[in-house]
């Protein structure tokens, strides 16, 4: 029985270091010097500034701007300190409201707009900070961006279409838009 | 349902069955002490810890040394993740300054991750520091993984030797999973995820500049964003090939920097259904059959992608309460569409419905979308993958034994019905053999139910309920469905994080661990100590279509008898209030 033990302890902390010491270090060390932007956050900077990371999504509300999905973060939306879902069920009347609140908002800020609003639009993401939304959500938003900006509406559209990502190998996931990232460029027109 | 979304279910099964024999036949050489392509890295490291250990390849242990081993070691493990937690304040790589765990807490905590659970009643980027996560987590990650395995591989012992008491040597098994397994795989897995944009460093949080100012819940202005980071992909890695599953942020697998795109979603349900799919050809190769092996993964396979199936059609249709606000929920080839709260749109409907399938099908419990808000139907097939008993590829290596009990009985009740001796792989089943696996089959559900129904008599049980009606009830049912078949995904709205929760859930999660272990040991020990019974026109043949349905019906009719009354109160109920 006894004679179990010292194995025990020992096994614990040699493995301890093996997997938890060694293993950790070894892959930050690789990762640093082979995939430095990846590891590191994929982080936007624009004149020294960190603007975001292409992989977290933040809250837009302004007409000029593409919308990202809502956000259940506490305690504001796109809290990337914090990640988290609503974890409404899908029966409960909270997130009833809640996503007719959201359709009413779509359409207040673009009252010509009668075309149905693409699901992902009015329902929050489970990390609460997806930065993508899908290709008929950006697409929704086309006119009232134009309009905000006096812009064509062609070149939003191309915009939108230089920051579309498609399916993986054309199988894997869906398509979808990086918000931040289009919203960046957006900001870069002359 | 579209067609590239079924083509994702299919590609994922396709390739996890092309992977079980290769991997499959890897293992085996490990276990059997034979040559590998990895023995010049690894045998120097692993003859030096036997040295260390003072253990000897060669010092066998009977079933009762093997599961003292199991258990010390397992309990050293419990003290030190729950002393870590409780100092991690003092200690360095803490650059977010977190204080101490809260006792009840880090006892959860400490059960969850040693028992394989991985339920989480924290959320990482909020509790945890570095330390804490590389130190506790990320090592309890491999050995807990790695003791599923031993266990697998001492009860295979029990079957292939004869008039024996010997079980193998549990620090040598223990051992040669991490290092010649698990390790070499999660480096793979780290770094493949990294190049597509998972997380690893050990800088402190960084701030962005928000493009717009957003307001908090207070109304006040808002224009930075802080963005958590650290070292989440080597975790993340082991996370999944573990069959652990608890995320290095609390956002698990949905969050960007755990899983970047839908490639790393796909190696990463590929990660934690491999080795546990691949263990059933070890399992038949070490036996001296394959088939036998096939025959197992046959049976957990078709279970697998039939209630993937399901999932999928439950969220594809959507949500039909939304259809009154004009929402859009049709899938198409710009448009995710079904039932999106609680899901990432790079993932979308399949690939989220594919995820929550395998992660409760084997006992990983990570997740890519937020179960909690998943139509009733949807949110039933994690329900009752668990419910299964985690057999349905289930835990690397106890995901295998479970299934070994349930062909026992299987082999016991064909037996019965056409008057013969049951008797498998050359041994017969006795009386013994059947009180263990009767045993072995009744704890989860007493322990499940017994715990959900306190719960929901109890004021503190009440009082974490997020959700109204049979969905509250179900987050409950969850909960300890969860806990109580170390899976340890959540309907996340329960507010676990109570004295309340952490004591009973942490109870859970150790009866449902150890008091299975010591059973699967004890009939690994009698079973090794019988003579080989050579076959004759009496024998069941356990590989034949006819045998792999016939499991098929034994589990599912099983689970069902368990569970059923049960599930009639949480979402099927709520499904027929839907209409």
């Amino acid at each position: 029985m006894l004679s179990q033990l010292r194995p025990a302890l020992v096994a614990l902390i040699a493995l301890t270091i093996i997997t938890g010491v060694l293993y950790p270090f070894a892959i930050t060390l690789i990762a640093q010097i082979a995939f430095p932007s990846q590891a590191n956050g994929s982080l936007i900077v624009q004149n020294g500034n960190v603007v975001g990371s292409a992989l977290i999504g933040q809250s837009f509300d302004a007409p000029k701007y593409f919308w990202s999905r809502p956000s259940a973060t506490g305690p504001f939306a796109y809290n990337a300190g914090a990640s988290s879902g609503s974890n409404l069920g899908p029966t409960n009347p909270a997130l009833l409201e809640a996503v007719q609140a959201r359709a009413e908002a779509l359409r207040a800020a673009d009252p010509n707009n009668t075309a149905p609003i693409p699901v992902d639009l009015v329902t929050a993401s489970g990390s609460g900070l997806d930065p993508h939304i899908s290709v008929a959500a950006a697409n929704y938003q086309i006119a009232r961006v134009a309009r905000a900006r006096n812009l064509e509406v062609a070149r939003v559209q191309q915009l939108v279409a230089q920051f579309t990502q498609g399916r993986t190998f054309g199988i894997l996931g869906e398509p979808r838009v990086n918000v931040l990232q289009l919203n960046l460029a957006l900001d870069a027109l002359p | 349902m579209t067609f590239i979304g079924i083509l994702q279910i299919v590609l994922f099964v396709v390739v996890l069955v092309a992977l079980a024999k290769p991997l499959g036949a890897y293992m085996a050489r490990v276990y059997q002490g034979e040559k590998t392509f990895l023995d010049v890295a690894l045998k120097p490291v692993e003859k030096f810890l036997y040295r260390l250990f003072g253990t000897r390849e060669t010092d066998e242990m009977d079933w009762k040394t093997y599961a003292v081993a199991v258990l010390l070691f397992s309990a050293a493990g419990v003290v030190f993740l729950y002393a870590l937690q409780r100092v991690q304040g003092f200690l360095p790589l803490n650059p977010q300054a977190f204080g101490a765990v809260s006792p009840d807490s880090s006892f959860n905590t400490a059960a969850s991750f040693v028992t394989n659970t991985n339920w989480q009643g924290y959320a990482g980027e909020t509790t945890m520091s570095y330390l804490t996560q590389m130190l506790g987590m990320t090592v309890q990650n491999f050995v807990s993984a790695a003791t599923g395995m031993a266990i697998l591989i001492a009860f295979i012992r029990g079957l292939t030797r004869h008039n024996s008491k010997l079980l193998g040597n549990f620090w040598v098994d223990l051992t040669r999973s991490t290092l010649y397994i698990l390790l070499p795989l999660a480096i793979l897995v780290s770094l493949v995820n990294i190049s597509q944009g998972a997380m690893q460093n050990l800088t402190a949080y960084q701030t962005a500049n928000l493009l717009q100012p957003t307001t908090d819940a207070n109304g006040a202005v808002v224009t930075t964003q802080t963005i958590a980071v650290g070292p989440a992909a080597s975790q993340v890695a082991i996370k999944h090939l573990g069959t652990n599953g608890g995320g290095f942020f609390n956002a698990n697998a949905a969050h960007p920097f755990e899983s970047p795109t839908p490639l790393t979603d796909f190696v990463l349900i590929l990660a934690e259904s491999v080795i546990a799919a691949a263990l059933c050809y070890t399992f038949g190769k070490m036996v001296g059959d394959t088939r036998q092996g096939w025959a197992i993964l046959a049976a957990m396979i078709i279970l697998l992608t039939t209630f993937m199936f399901v999932a999928y059609a439950a969220e594809a249709n959507g949500n039909p309460a939304f259809a009154q606000f004009g929402i859009d929920q049709t899938a198409s080839d710009v448009n995710p569409g079904g039932n999106m709260e609680g899901k990432e749109v790079r993932f979308g409907i399949a690939r989220s419905a594919l995820f929550a399938t395998a992660t409760t099908a084997t006992s990983t419990g990570a997740v890519n979308s937020m179960h909690d808000s998943y139509m009733p139907l949807g949110g039933f097939v994690p329900l009752f993958m668990m419910q299964l008993g985690e057999v349905v590829l289930g835990g690397v290596g106890s995901g295998l034994y479970g299934m070994l009990v349930f062909v026992i009985i299987a082999v016991f009740i064909a037996g019965l019905m056409v008057g013969r001796t049951p008797e498998y792989l050359g041994k017969k089943i006795e009386p013994f053999e059947i009180k263990m696996a009767a045993l072995l089959i009744l704890i989860m559900p007493l322990t499940v139910l017994g715990m959900t129904a306190f719960a929901v008599v109890h004021p503190d049980g009440l009082k974490s309920i997020f959700n109204p009606g049979a969905h509250g009830f179900s987050e409950v049912l969850y909960a300890f469905t969860s806990q109580g078949n170390n899976n340890g995904s959540a309907f996340g709205g329960l507010g676990a994080n109570t004295f309340f929760y952490n004591i009973l859930g942490g109870i859970a999660m150790l009866i449902s661990r150890f008091w299975l272990a010591v059973p699967t040991l004890a009939l690994a020990g009698s079973l090794v100590k019988k003579k080989k019974v050579p076959e004759s026109a009496g024998t069941l043949p356990t590989y034949s279509p006819l045998f792999i349905g016939w499991l098929i019906a034994v589990v599912l009719i099983v689970g069902a008898l368990n569970f059923l009354p049960a599930l009639a109160l949480g979402p099927v109920v709520e499904q027929l209030m839907m209409k």
